[in-house]
């Protein structure tokens, strides 16, 4: 039991480490397939932020064990953050958008 | 007194007399002291999402500032931070793993696992000294022209682009090859040194060795790579232009100041956490050492520092992706 559980550890460890190496090998390849914009985000970007979120993900549910609380706690501790950061981030990057589509050229 | 069978039934659980979320006081309150500074956080990183947005243009790109690595040569962008974010995950499984020793009451491997968490996190903190020294000592220098102006600049596929001119814009010194040089390359030619090696030039001596130079022209900073050709560059330079080298809370080497600004206040703020939690580990780790937990027969402790300890790996898994990689 002691030793399957810090086997676990270890590999939440271990696949941290390598979405890191995978996040910053693509920062420097920067491959041209994935340079592409369509969502006023390059694909690349947005896949660094879908990486970014899954090792939160594990960083939450297995190191702080969160996954391992009841049900009701889970919920109080992931829905502030879900609702209120989501919706901050779109409010204020949307009004930086307009922001920059007033002086669109003043360096 | 409840008896077992009614605490069981849902209507009961929120009645009193027990703890419906079973977790002790302790560690709900770090849970939603976490859950407020994850809020403060995300302000302070969509803060800076306006500004980059709201600057689009010129916004200076992470990868042209972050570009030193200890002891080596040349442009190593990302590799630095990446190796700093190793250092982090790494002391959050050295961290973790005390824990785990502390829920089988092993007091021996619990000392050894918050020592080596608290020499991560202090391996942490001097990567971030230096990297702080780096950025405020600054690079290969720019100018900062002061002379709001409409100009004609070209962009990498040769087409010339109208821009609007502010105040304190940075722009790098660039050869007609597109090779950026120091202010040292730019005053002494070819004996000046690649970087500026703690020499300082005046803003007029600057200036005035750009002008004697046709070769040379302005790039500004930003995803668009921008150059103003030579003529139009001189004619910028006038009496309010300066010379700028490093980067501080006013003038920024590197491009916008706010870039400057939301790097010190954002790292600084994390960095503040990373302190505060070294601190907190080393003494929970002295407290081990003492045996307190052994008596009190319980490593609750280990567990609410670890709590706070994870949540500075996961803000810094945040700032990299925000500050250095998108």
């Amino acid at each position: 039991m002691a030793n399957n559980s810090t086997s676990t550890l270890w590999k939440t460890f271990f696949l941290l480490l390598g979405l890191t190496v995978v996040e910053v090998a693509l920062g420097i390849i920067k491959p041209s397939a994935l340079m592409g914009a369509p969502l006023g985000s390059s694909w690349l970007n947005i896949l660094f932020i879908l990486l970014t979120l899954v090792k939160a993900y594990y960083i939450v549910s297995t190191f702080m064990h969160l996954g391992g609380e009841k049900k009701g706690f889970r919920l109080a501790v992931y829905l502030p953050a879900l609702i209120l950061i989501p919706y901050l981030t779109f409010i204020l990057l949307v009004e930086g958008g307009y922001t920059y589509d007033e002086a669109p050229s003043i360096y | 007194m409840a008896s077992t069978v009614e605490m069981e039934q849902p209507e009961k659980v929120w009645g009193g007399g027990n703890k419906p979320f079973a977790i002790s006081y302790g560690k709900i309150m770090m849970w939603f002291f976490i859950i407020s500074d994850a809020l403060s956080f995300s302000g302070f990183l969509t803060a800076y999402g306006f500004m980059r947005y709201a600057n689009e243009l010129s916004w200076p790109v992470a990868e042209d500032v972050f570009t030193h690595f200890p002891f080596l040569t040349g442009d190593h962008p990302l590799l630095y931070v990446a190796l700093m974010t190793f250092i982090l995950i790494m002391s959050s499984v050295t961290m973790v793993l005390a824990v785990h020793h502390g829920h089988q009451n092993n007091k021996n491997k619990v000392i050894l696992w918050m020592a080596l968490t608290v020499v991560g996190g202090l391996i942490f903190l001097g990567s971030q000294a230096w990297e702080w020294s780096h950025f405020i000592s600054g690079d290969k220098g720019a100018v900062e022209i002061n002379l709001p102006s409409t100009v004609s600049a070209r962009a990498a596929n040769g087409e010339m682009k109208d821009i609007r001119l502010g105040k304190n814009v940075i722009m790098h010194i660039v050869t007609s090859d597109g090779e950026k040089l120091s202010l040292s390359q730019v005053v002494d030619g070819e004996l000046g040194h690649e970087s500026n090696h703690g020499l300082e030039f005046s803003s007029a001596e600057v200036i005035s060795a750009f002008k004697h130079n046709g070769e040379l022209e302005l790039m500004m900073p930003g995803k668009e790579k921008l150059v103003v050709p030579h003529a139009a560059a001189a004619n910028l330079l006038d009496s309010k232009a300066l010379a700028v080298q490093g980067a501080n809370m006013v003038h920024n080497e590197y491009g916008k100041k706010q870039f400057a600004n939301f790097f010190f206040f954002i790292t600084g703020f994390h960095g503040f956490h990373v302190f505060s939690g070294v601190v907190l580990n080393f003494i929970v780790f002295y407290n081990v050492f003492l045996g307190t937990y052994e008596k009190r027969k319980s490593y609750e402790m280990v567990e609410k520092v670890g709590l706070y300890w994870h949540f500075v790996d996961l803000v810094w898994v945040f700032v990299f992706t925000f500050f250095y990689l998108v």
